[in-house]
């Protein structure tokens, strides 16, 4: 079993924490894995994107090759048109929040980007902001991506509820009971589908 | 053993830990600086009483890691590609003097220039200065070889480059840890002249460093890092260095490589392995992550014996990192492509925050500017050099660190009215204070803005050795005490700050105005650790 990951979106929308969940998880299951993520200057209001692969055998690449990723999962829907090249166009799934995020003069048309992101043989495109702000956590956008995407993860949501109660932790059990809301909230909407 | 997942830089950090680490000396720059935050934040790293502030500049951090060598203690330094030119000094020399305790450079390269201004492969400094260098292939990797640098090290009395690139540094695996070391006793060594390099004793040592390349190559050829992988198509032999490695096996994954493979790892290149492969194949295509070091070795300057592939004769795109599919190609295999990206998809460049105090100094230096026309501020390294950038457009200059004061004294000795500075406090501590005295001592009339948010902000706010003490700095460098002018960059005092510039821009002497408040990114940072 092999699954390769693009998480992606701007600057601070929680993309790379989810790679963390992800990563976590599949570890946890004893998987192989590698996540490439970008750092530095990039992560100013810029595009931010993260590799994430998971096999039960040994990876050799940290960056996934083009037209092989079996899921682009993005918290912005722009976003996740960037990373096309990488995604296996017959089986690949993209998985993303509809709401643009608007920092740019020349961000296209909301509706020309869904139409986009609709063109692609398996997508679920959402409004995940909403979902977040109905299971109470308006800041669990990108949970409730994680819970939608997890029906093709093909790892446990328990496991996923594991690792968020380890990484959240820290910060008291408000959040990390709010973002397993998050993410269950997202996961039904995978389910109805 | 425990298995943690850690990105590359972090396994660099934990392993220095296990095997007897005494100090960590830098200074931040992309993808180099989480090597030093790990040890910064790891509670073990305090039990151990580990020292990791950071330098200056990369030249003090490499000087102060080779005293703490001297004392016979373990120590590390880390840099981005560019902080090795910063140090190229003490870099060079040490291999001369070599080290006692051992000695480990981490050398983080950026090809592809991600968040760099070149992509200067660090394999041609250790080259040059004769120095080993190891270069992992993966996190793992990355961890076993700081153990074994450190006992190479002090087995040749070398320092030891361990040079890395973007894609390991920022990419996370499972690692599994080995037992601990404990850390070096102060230990000078038996040569008390071995770090006075006079003439007539560096002439000594210098001999010495060159006898050492013959046993250095000898250790690449028996440590069991560099392979040699059989193959039965003997057309084609992959001399594969680092991380090229992986995407070379990305291409095979249900498949065994037809063809015979050198993996490279170590330095330096072990000739009878190189032999080995180049006698056996009748081609031979290198895969070197950044520049084509040893493609060009390999194939000569005349380029008469076997055909060797590569970055050099277009197999391989000149510039830029690998990846599988650039891998896959120069091998002529068929690579699977995705969907077309469409085209409404804009770019999306970085920018300064909302909030930055740099947009408001950027607001009142371009207004001031208007009067005198485009083309005269110099700027430097860190997020300000996204004032380069709409909708400020607001500097001609980023070279490199401190050049912004230096430049702007050159220009204005050329006659250019006014010659104006941009430079962040921590660049200004780097690189930036030698200039100003060169300003001062011959007297010319540049306006320098030091833009103090209190902290190292692009590499993710790590502490500035400015903080708190720019005015003095200014002050003891000789910068007149009615020239150096403190503003609060908010909108609310915007036109009292404009004034400010405007007098500066006008006065024909060295004048500095300090811009101060705090990193949006930082003070977030700061707010929420206080709440926790």
């Amino acid at each position: 079993m092999k699954i390769d990951i693009i998480l992606c979106g701007v600057g601070g929308m929680g993309a790379l924490s989810t790679a963390a969940i992800i990563s976590k998880a599949a570890l946890d299951m004893g998987m192989y894995m590698k996540q490439a993520e970008t750092h530095g200057m990039s992560q100013r209001g810029g595009d931010v994107q993260s590799h994430l692969r998971l096999s039960d055998k040994e990876i050799a690449s940290d960056l996934i090759p083009d037209g092989q990723c079996d899921l682009i999962l993005s918290v912005e829907p722009m976003e996740a048109l960037r990373y096309l090249n990488f995604l296996n166009k017959d089986t690949g799934w993209v998985i993303t929040n509809e709401n643009p995020f608007i920092n740019i003069p020349n961000y296209p048309e909301k509706e020309e980007v869904i139409a986009e992101v609709k063109k692609v043989k398996n997508s679920i495109v959402f409004d995940a902001d909403q979902i977040a702000r109905e299971a109470g956590n308006p800041k669990g956008t990108n949970m409730v991506v994680l819970g939608a995407a997890s029906k093709y993860l093909r790892i446990d949501i328990e496991k996923l509820e594991d690792a968020i109660k380890d990484i959240f932790s820290r910060k008291g059990e408000a959040i990390v009971n709010a973002n397993i809301d998050a993410l269950r909230a997202g996961r039904k909407v995978a389910d109805n589908i | 053993m425990e298995k943690l997942l850690l990105l590359g830089d972090e396994a660099i950090a934990q392993a220095a830990i296990d095997a007897g680490l005494s100090g960590i000396f830098g200074y931040p720059g992309t993808p180099s600086t989480e090597i030093t935050e790990y040890i910064q934040g790891s509670k073990e790293a305090k039990e151990k009483g580990i020292r990791s502030n950071w330098g200056a500049n990369e030249k003090t951090a490499m000087e102060a890691a080779l005293g703490m060598s001297y004392a016979g203690k373990r120590a590390m330094f880390t840099c981005k590609h560019v902080g090795i030119n910063v140090a190229a000094d003490p870099f060079m020399n040490s291999a001369i003097t070599g080290a006692n305790g051992g000695l480990i450079y981490i050398a983080a390269d950026d090809p592809s220039m991600h968040s760099s201004q070149d992509e200067q492969d660090s394999r041609f400094f250790a080259d040059f200065a004769m120095i080993p260098v190891l270069e992992p292939s993966n996190q793992q990797e990355a961890y076993d070889m700081v153990h074994y640098a450190f006992d190479l090290s002090e087995e040749f009395h070398i320092p030891v480059m361990i040079r890395i690139t973007t894609r390991l540094a920022h990419s996370r695996a499972g690692v599994v840890r080995r037992a601990q070391r404990v850390q070096n006793e102060i230990k000078l060594h038996e040569n008390p002249k071995q770090f006075i390099l006079l003439p007539a004793i560096a002439r000594k040592q210098y001999r010495e460093l060159l006898a050492k390349q013959e046993p250095l190559m000898k250790a690449a050829q028996t440590s069991g890092y560099n392979k040699f992988i059989p193959g039965k198509d003997k057309s084609l032999g992959i001399i594969a260095c680092g991380l090229s490695y992986n995407y070379l096996m990305e291409n095979f994954q249900n498949e065994v490589c037809p063809y015979p493979i050198l993996k490279i790892t170590q330095y330096p290149m072990p000739e009878e392995m190189v032999n080995q492969i180049y006698e056996e194949c009748d081609s031979i295509l290198v895969l070197e992550e950044g520049q084509p070091l040893y493609e060009r070795l390999l194939r000569g300057l005349l380029n008469k014996g076997k055909k060797v592939m590569g970055r050099l004769d277009g197999s391989i795109p000149r510039d830029g990192e690998l990846n599988p599919a650039i891998v896959g190609s120069a091998l002529g295999l068929p690579v699977s492509k995705g969907l077309p990206i469409p085209s409404i998809v804009a770019p999306r460049p970085p920018k300064l925050c909302v909030g930055c105090p740099h947009i408001d100094s950027y607001n009142a230096i371009n207004e001031a500017m208007v009067e005198y026309g485009v083309g005269k501020v110099f700027s430097d390294i860190g997020c300000y050099t996204l004032g380069a950038l709409p909708p400020y457009n607001a500097i001609y200059s980023t070279v490199d660190m401190g050049a912004s004061i230096t430049m702007a004294k050159g220009a204005a000795e050329a006659g250019l009215r006014p010659a104006v500075a941009v430079i962040g406090d921590s660049t200004f501590t780097h690189s930036g204070m030698t200039g100003l005295l060169d300003c001062v001592v011959d007297n010319v009339p540049v306006t320098v803005l030091i833009l103090d948010n209190e902290t190292t902000g692009m590499t993710g706010s790590q502490d500035s050795s400015a903080t708190g003490r720019i005015e003095a700095i200014c002050q003891g460098i000789g910068v007149h005490p009615d020239h150096i002018r403190v503003l609060n960059p908010l909108k609310k005092f915007h036109e009292e700050n404009l004034k400010v510039v405007k007098e500066e821009l006008a006065y024909q002497g060295v004048s500095v105005i300090i811009p101060r408040r705090d990193c949006i990114v930082a003070a977030n940072k700061k707010r929420k650790a206080a709440k926790a």
